[in-house]
Parts: C-alpha cells; structure tokens; sequence
C-alpha cells in the first residue's frame, strides 16, 4: 500500500525527448517504473532507451499503451497546454515538473481539471516517490527506502534533504508527495494528509512548508479536527526577510498571515511537533 | 514586477478606462510646458515604486505653471523610502466627491481571480480592509469565463454606487479585468476611482504588478521596467536566470531550490551567523549559470565565506561542480568555501572538486557550522 502511486502505475512521460525529460525517464526507468509510453508532438514513431513507444499526442498514447499516470517535462510555455490535454485524453492523475508556468495559466488549468475530477500535483514539483516501487518526479531514488513515514511537501530539494535525514537513521517512506511550491497548484496539504490518514501502510506524517500563502494554516485545522496519526513538520524560511509586498490587494488577501513564526504556531496549537531544522525531524519521529 | 502609475494608468486608458488629463516629466521645464497645456490647477506625483508617496512629500497641488515648475524640481531631487525620483507625473487635478476602490488579484486559497471594491477608496484601504471587512464587496471570477456583466452590478450595488454610475462602471471594471488578463498582472488597481465635482467617475491612481513567469510573452511589458528597484547583482542574476536577493550578512550562499535556500539561510543563523544572500540557481542548472551565480556572490565585498549547499535532483552535481570550477578559473579569490554536494551524479561533481581547496561537509548543520566558523575566521 501506499497512495497515489505504486508498481502497478502506468506512466507516460509528456516531454519525453526532451533533456530533462530524457535524463529522467531513464531514472525513473532503472528505479523500476513501469513507464508505458513517450508523448513528444513530431516524434511520434520513435523509441526512446530502445523500449518506450514515443507517441504524437497524449490521446493516442493512451488509447495504444492505457497509461494512466502523466508526468510533465515540457517548457513553461507548454505546460498549461500539456496539463490540458492529458485531461481531455483521460488521464486521471498529472504530475506537472515544469517550473516557471504563468500563474493566470494555472488559474485556467486548475479550474478545469476541477471539473473533470482529474487530480495534479505540481507544478514547480519534484513528484512523487512511493520507495522501492514507483518514481514518478525527479526525486533521487537513492536517498529514501520503503517504509512507514509519508511525507508530503511543497518544496523540491527540501525534501530531498529530510528523506535523507530519514534515511541516514533507518527510517523508510510510504510514499513522498512534492506538491510544489507555486501560488496555484493541484493536490494540496490537505489532499496528501487525508490520504496518508486512511492508508495502513502510513504511521506518522512529514509535512514539510514554507513562508507565503495559508495552506500551512489550514492544514493544521485539519490535523486538529481529523488526522490521527502523529505530525511533525517544518517550515522554511524562518530568517527570510519580509518579502516585497503584494500592493494593497495582496494584503487584503492574505491579511496578517503567511510567516513562519505564524504557521510554525498554528501547527503547535494543532499538536505538530515542529522541527528547528529538517536534520531533527527524524528525533521528532522517534 | 511592478509597474509605475503612469505606465498602469496608460493602460487604463487603452482598456477605456477614463484617467486624468497629463503626462510624465523628467525635468521641471518639461512640468511646467504639461502644466501650462492642461491650463488648469496639476498634480506633481512623483514615480517611485514604493507605497506612501503622498506622506513622504512626493505628491503635491500646484496652481500655476512656475508653481508645477518648482514643485517638480523639488520633487525630483528626492530620494523615497531609498529610492531616487527620477520622474514625475503631472495630471490635471480633479475635484473629488468620493473615493472608491477598484481591484483584481489572484486570490490563492480560493484559485481564482478576485475582484474586490470598496465605497471607502483611498490611502486608509488596508485599514477599512482590516476593520471593517464588511465593507469590501469580493466576487470571485471564473477563469474560463471571465468576469460577467452581473457581477459588476452585484459589485456596484454592493458597494451603494448611485445608479446613474452603474454602466460606466460597468465598462470600467470590464476594461481592468481585460487589461489584468491580458497583461498578465498579478494585481490591477484603481484607487482611487473617484467621482468627480461634475460627476464623473476617473481613475486618479493605478497600480499593476506583472507575473514575471509570464514575461516571455509580454515583450512590450518588461521592457518598462524599472531598474532602480533591484540591486545591480539582483539585475545582473536574473540575467542568468537566478533567483538573487542581496542581504546584509557575510556568508554569501549557493543552494538549488527556494525551500532549501531559506531553510540554508535558517540554519545559518541558528547558528550564529548572518547570510549575505538569497540565491536559487533553480532546477537542471547549466555550469554557465553555477559560474555566473558565483560571480555574482564573490562582488560583494562584504562576503567572508562561501557556502554551496547542492542536493541534486534535476540539478546534477557534476554539473554545479564544473561551474565552480570555471568561475573558480576565472575570478581569483581567497575567500574560504564550504561545500555539501548530496543527489544526482554529486560523487562525479565531488570528484572533480577534489583538488580545489573546499571544507567538505556531510550534513546542512555541519555545513552552516562550518561556513560561520570560516566567517567569524575560527
């Protein structure tokens, strides 16, 4: 068990030809993902490691291989267009690397695949990685072992670093969720802590934030009311200097809140043991 | 990125929005020519990119054209909150019955644009905001099908607008919405939207800020913008596509990914030091952008110690190590470095730095201890 992902996962790589996407699929390739298809537009036809399909759009790929997770490579300006079209061809979860996309994109990508009942994660993301099963993102294969932690984060090498933590003192992962750290995204705190709290394979919850926006907030709500496994989490960006404002909009939006020192004490009302660097987390678990 | 209030007022005006009669000047002389074609009492509003202009002296009622003149020469030899004035608008001044506030932004938590108005516009907005929230009327507007004629007129009745304003306002809402669409911004604002002595609404003052990943494609956008609001490393960084701000510590940083970057500069002052940087060098790095981003820290004389902190992901050690290499080649420097190379291909990337002098560390702790002990020249 795990969530999202396992070895059962069907991939296709959208960007498959590309450099990025090209370094990762053979990673994700040698960590054991059954990766079924390509998607570059023009290259159809082609093989990529000698054993994927490339296909010309996501639909055909689909129909051809019955892929049914997408992972996005493609540049920032596709990107709205990539997420678009895997859910016009069904795919029921994208997971969107690419960084840099246009947040009035996002807006548009997000309200749609709302209402398709597709679920993202990303973008601006490392991905997903259920250990010892399936990778599906950027996320070393090597820094985490299977076991009984679900992480969930929205930042990239951060989490990097409190897998390894967890790593270096024997602690395995159910699975990682990189939900990225963009104003608009898909899968949100929440989402990954709802289904870390109904899979049996998960004991305890990583959760990983930072300055900016609520959702740090609003997942402590949620932990209190709802989670019943143990939290323990941390925020960057403590010492960062107050960011530049938003004008007057921005403010009335946010209101007072955003800051470490603010989501670090909604967290603590919450019962989440907060880590003073990701380093302790693995303490804090034990 | 923000844009100053004459470029968003200009805008505006293409958008249909009505806006005061007046033009932007960088010297008196050019004040007073504006002054003496609008014939009537002018604004001096200085254009700076910081908020309280208006109470810091940058904004002033002239009656005559040497007046305007005067005002102006005052004005430009300012410095607001750090900033130089390095013009002025000069609009025709209206007479105002009352203020109202008009704006769009992006409202994460709900993932939608937001269109928001108040009957209480002007400087103390964030004050109504914060009081008395009921007086700001939000509508939330769909994405896919953009603002509708029905939630300006919710949003005019909401605000009491009189009825006579209700169409004008109808099509001024309508023409922000388009502009913050097509522009890209982040946040388009009139405030305030005023009506006038003769009973008109005129947007007095605007504001926009433009979504920098959307810059690609809003040529015409970015070359407005103002350059005086960064530091000369911050504009040499983005050059390279690095995400640079200058700090006041002495331990300049090199991390890929923001979250790390913070959580580097936390651990820093955990332990007792100061970082003198913010820098991403983003994910899939090219050692062009590793060497310039090492550049960019090393001009800064305050810098005692350099720490990199790489975990690869996207990122590939090898890469970030040949970079340091190259710049290392090139920009001759004594000042010590630390380096934690974690990830993809970082056996490679150590390899190859080997035989340059670095501190090695295993852990981010021992690698923020290490850097504030080279800094403090333990």
């Amino acid at each position: 068990m795990s969530i999202l992902i396992d070895r059962n996962s069907r991939l296709l790589v959208q960007g498959i030809t590309g450099h990025d996407g090209l370094f990762h699929t053979q990673q994700m390739f040698e960590y054991g993902t059954n990766i079924v298809a390509g998607v570059t537009p023009g290259k159809g036809g082609e093989w990529v490691l000698d054993k994927i399909p490339v296909f010309d759009s996501v639909k055909v790929a689909v129909e051809a291989t019955g892929a049914d997770t997408s992972i996005i490579f493609v540049p920032a300006r596709f990107a709205a267009d990539a997420m678009f079209e895997a859910a016009d061809a069904g795919i029921p979860l994208i997971v969107c690397i690419t960084e840099g996309v246009p947040v009035q994109d996002m807006m548009r990508v997000r309200d749609y695949l709302d209402q398709k009942e597709v679920r993202l994660v990303g973008p601006n993301c490392p991905g997903l990685l259920t250990p010892g099963e399936c990778k599906v993102g950027i996320i070393p294969g090597n820094i985490s072992i299977p076991g009984r932690v679900g992480v969930v984060s929205r930042s990239g090498t951060l989490t990097y670093e409190v897998l390894y933590a967890l790593k270096e003192v024997g602690m395995g992962v159910s699975t990682c969720v990189g939900i990225g750290g963009d104003p608009i995204n898909g899968t949100n705190f929440i989402d990954c802590l709802r289904l870390f709290n109904q899979d049996p394979q998960t004991d305890k919850v990583v959760m990983i934030g930072e300055i900016g926006g609520t959702d740090e907030e609003k997942a402590a709500e949620y932990i209190l009311d709802f989670m019943t496994k143990p939290v323990v989490s941390f925020v960057a960006g403590q010492t960062a200097p107050p960011g530049k404002r938003m004008g007057h909009a921005g403010a009335i939006i946010e209101g007072g809140s955003g800051t470490a020192v603010e989501k670090i004490k909604a967290l603590q009302d919450a019962g989440v043991r907060v880590a003073r660097h990701p380093e302790e987390i693995p303490e804090l678990l034990m | 990125m923000k844009l100053h209030e004459y470029q968003s007022k200009q805008i505006f005006a293409k958008y249909g929005i009505p806006i005061p009669k007046g033009r932007v000047a960088a010297t008196e002389d050019e004040a007073k020519q504006i002054a003496k074609e609008l014939g009537s009492r002018v604004v001096i509003k200085s254009q700076v990119l910081v908020g309280g202009r208006g109470k810091a002296g940058g904004i002033r009622l002239a009656k005559t054209p040497d007046e305007a003149a005067d005002l102006a020469g005052q004005i430009l030899a300012m410095e607001i909150k750090g900033l130089p004035v390095r013009k002025v608008l000069v609009d025709e001044a209206a007479a105002i019955e009352s203020e109202i506030y008009l704006g769009i932004t992006n409202d994460r938590g709900a993932r939608k644009p937001v269109m928001m108005a108040s009957s209480a516009g002007g400087v103390e907005i964030e004050e109504v905001a914060r009081l008395t929230p009921e007086k700001i009327i939000k509508v939330h507007i769909d994405p896919l099908l953009g603002l509708r004629d029905y939630q300006s007129r919710d949003i005019a009745a909401g605000i009491d607008l009189p009825r006579d304003h209700w169409r004008t306002f109808g099509l001024i809402a309508r023409g922000l919405w388009q502009a913050y669409i097509d522009c890209d911004a982040t946040l388009a604002e009139i405030n305030p939207l005023v009506i006038t002595g003769d009973n008109k609404l005129l947007a007095v003052d605007g504001k926009m800020l433009i979504d920098d990943n959307a810059l690609y494609r809003q040529q015409a956008l970015s070359e407005m913008r103002d350059l005086d609001v960064e530091a000369p490393s911050e504009i040499e960084a983005r050059r390279y596509g690095l995400s640079f701000i200058k700090l006041d510590g002495n331990i300049g940083c090199m991390v890929n990914g923001a979250g790390l970057a913070m959580t580097t500069m936390d651990l820093i002052k955990l332990f007792g030091g100061s970082p003198a940087n913010f820098l991403d060098i983003g994910g899939g790095a090219s050692s062009e952008k590793v060497a310039a981003a090492l550049r960019i820290i090393l001009t800064d004389p305050n810098v005692k110690a350099v720490m990199y902190n790489i975990f690869g992901g996207i990122t590939r050690g090898d890469e970030v190590a040949r970079g340091i290499l190259a710049a290392l080649a090139e920009v001759k420097t004594n000042v010590p470095m630390v380096i934690r190379l974690v990830g993809t291909n970082a056996e490679e990337g150590r390899r190859m730095l080997a035989d340059a002098e670095m501190v090695t560390a295993e852990t981010l702790a021992d690698a923020a201890q290490k850097a504030v002990a080279l800094a403090t020249g333990g």
